[in-house]
């Protein structure tokens, strides 16, 4: 046989096209199930509205109130009203704060003096994490980082609220 | 490279025997639809096992949506169907090929039954082959109710009713089936659940291991 000519063997040949075959056929039942199953990964990452939260701007005082508002979650096949929890207040520049309650540390749910131990500071019962007014976390206490901060819009004197945002490493 | 990592592997553990028992053997001319091609009534077999693992894999995907619960069972079908990407595609795979799953099987046995292939010393691959039959219809008939749908409901009904109609054990039977007397609902779709998905398709693996094993010892049966 011409060595230049490198020809195909018969077995070469029908490995080939069987693998190829074998292989569309095994890509055309896999495809579609994979594409199912990562569905979830593909879908753009859902922008949350801004929620009138039911408080008005003059009634937000220099003290942290928490604030309580629903909203609707649709969670695949299943939709329901999640409650949203919020600290809103005036800083001493005039700044409306709303601080998301969420721990920074393990994810547990602070409260404003939450610790008659520790006045004017957030307090995370769950392993002792404080926060100071402005979302700081207090230094050699558990959190590694600010509490989060809702954005957030005035629109006819009442506060509406968006989806909390990392403050960045204070 | 894939050589390779087969080679680092044979190396050390040997793969290559075990892999020769299990793949390389020879067609028998009379099986062969090269050379008659009236032979491809052989390959109903192979064709009902390639289905079934269809069938495993699209329904291992379906039960990351699907919600074995009466409250939810429908919504997440209908939600996987409609909103998940190729939903219509995975769930069509596992609703038709269930179908074509019986029909390849039928076809398979009958060309045992009608060659005659069942005969000594293949009566034992014979038994465990028809034990196969009732299971996999036993995995058509729990699954019909997964959807809980109005005919899932009432093909259940009528299928329970003829459990009830054997002999001495009936009630009990239905019972055992349906996980009440009286009530097709929240125990029944959690009970055909579990059996669909676990208990069945363990029994049909030990059993398909050995019809593999028992055809690879006799051998096919010889031409007619």
């Amino acid at each position: 046989m011409n060595e230049k000519k490198q020809q195909v063997s018969r077995r070469q040949f029908l490995n080939y096209t069987l693998t190829g075959v074998g292989g569309f056929m095994a890509a055309g039942v896999l495809v579609p199930m994979l594409r199912f199953a990562v569905d979830p990964v593909l879908q753009p990452s859902s922008k949350g509205d801004f929620v009138n939260v039911g408080l008005a701007v003059e009634d937000i005082t220099s003290e942290p109130q928490r604030i309580e508002w629903q909203v609707v979650q649709e969670d695949a096949w299943n939709k329901s009203e999640v409650t949203k929890v919020a600290w809103v207040f005036r800083n001493d520049d005039g700044e409306i704060i709303a601080h998301s309650p969420i721990c920074k540390h393990l994810g547990c749910f602070v409260t404003w003096e939450g610790s008659e131990d520790y006045p004017n500071e957030y307090f995370c019962p769950c392993h002792d994490g404080r926060y100071y007014k402005d979302g700081t976390n207090v230094p050699n206490t558990p959190p590694m980082a600010p509490l989060d901060e809702y954005e957030q819009r005035i629109e006819n004197g009442m506060l509406y609220l968006g989806d909390p945002k990392p403050r960045g490493e204070a | 490279m894939l050589q390779k990592v087969y080679d680092w592997i044979d190396e050390r553990v040997d793969i290559t025997p075990i892999w020769r028992d299990i793949a390389d053997h020879e067609v028998p001319e009379h099986v062969n639809p090269a050379h008659h091609f009236s032979a491809f009534v052989y390959c109903f077999g192979g064709l009902t096992f390639f289905v079934l693992v269809i069938q495993i894999l699209s329904g291992m995907f379906l039960t990351m949506y699907y919600v074995a619960d009466i409250e939810n069972a429908w919504r997440s079908v209908y939600y996987l169907q409609t909103e998940v990407a190729h939903g219509q595609i995975v769930r069509g795979m596992h609703h038709w090929g269930a179908s074509v799953l019986i029909v390849m099987l039928l076809l398979h046995t009958m060309r045992v039954f009608f060659q005659g292939a069942y005969k000594k010393p293949r009566e034992l691959n014979w038994m465990v082959g028809v034990l196969i039959f009732f299971i996999i219809l036993g995995l058509g008939f729990t699954g019909y109710l997964l959807p809980w749908d109005n005919k899932a409901y009432f093909a259940t009904q009528v299928g329970l009713d003829i459990a009830e109609q054997v002999p001495f054990i009936g009630e009990h039977l239905k019972t055992l089936l349906a996980g009440d007397p009286n009530i097709i609902g929240a125990a029944t779709l959690a009970r055909f659940f579990a059996i669909h998905v676990f208990f069945l398709p363990a029994a049909l693996f030990a059993l398909l291991a050995v019809h593999f094993i028992l055809i690879r010892r006799q051998g096919i049966a010889g031409p007619l």
